[in-house]
């Protein structure tokens, strides 16, 4: 790949996705894993292949109940703090901002 | 990883795309506790630590309910990477700004 000549670390400028990952440094984020979960917490490191650190972690664990004789889903959800997190990438689906309300 | 081409660079650009190796290894001794894929919970001694990520933990036991493979007997264990799901780490042992600016310097690195 060409150099392109950046001047800085910080005047980056927003090329390919991993670029908006690093405008989040610092930020609260949200992460969607696989097998249900969710975490939101501040991302302080990330890499090529999405391993992550976060602090001050909400993670949510989502399941699904079906009541024996009402056949009724029921969704229940889990959730716990962790002060400090390190989160290995091969279970990241997505990362975004937080959502606070709207959407999910 | 380029091993030919730009030799000066080679050797830099590995270093550097190693973040969470250093991390680790500035973490040997700490107590944390690791959550497997399986949902098993270890808990030990961080001892060392590769590129892959692989770990050795020492004078572990089994946190969350001992609901989960009895490892009573086992004092130290090696983890392959790849079945990790989390690691808990120490909150002190932990400096987050040295870790965004390293972060921001992995991620010029990895685009060139």
């Amino acid at each position: 790949m060409a150099e392109d000549g950046e001047p800085t670390i910080g005047t980056m400028a927003v090329e390919e996705p991993l670029d908006l990952i690093r405008l989040s440094l610092d930020e609260r984020i949200y992460v969607k894993m696989r097998n249900e979960r969710e975490l939101r917490g501040r991302l302080h490191a990330y890499d090529q292949h999405l391993n992550m650190i976060l602090g001050d972690v909400e993670e949510t664990v989502t399941s699904v109940e079906v009541d024996d004789e009402t056949f009724e889903e029921v969704y229940k959800t889990t959730r716990r703090n962790i002060p400090m997190l390190f989160v290995r990438g091969d279970g990241v689906i997505l990362v975004a901002p937080p959502m606070r309300g709207g959407g999910m | 990883m380029t091993t030919c081409g730009r030799r000066g660079e080679s050797l830099h650009q590995t270093f550097i795309k190693m973040l969470f190796y250093s991390f680790f290894k500035s973490l040997i001794g700490k107590d944390v506790v690791v959550e497997l894929k399986n949902d098993l919970s270890i808990c030990g001694t961080l001892h060392s630590v590769d590129q892959y990520l692989n770990i050795k933990l020492t004078d572990i036991n089994v946190t969350d309910t001992e609901k989960y493979p009895h490892m009573l007997s086992v004092k130290n264990c090696f983890i392959r990477g790849s079945v990790v799901r989390y690691v808990q780490l120490p909150v002190d042992e932990v400096d987050t700004q040295l870790l965004q600016d390293a972060a921001r310097r992995e991620a010029q690195q990895q685009r060139q």
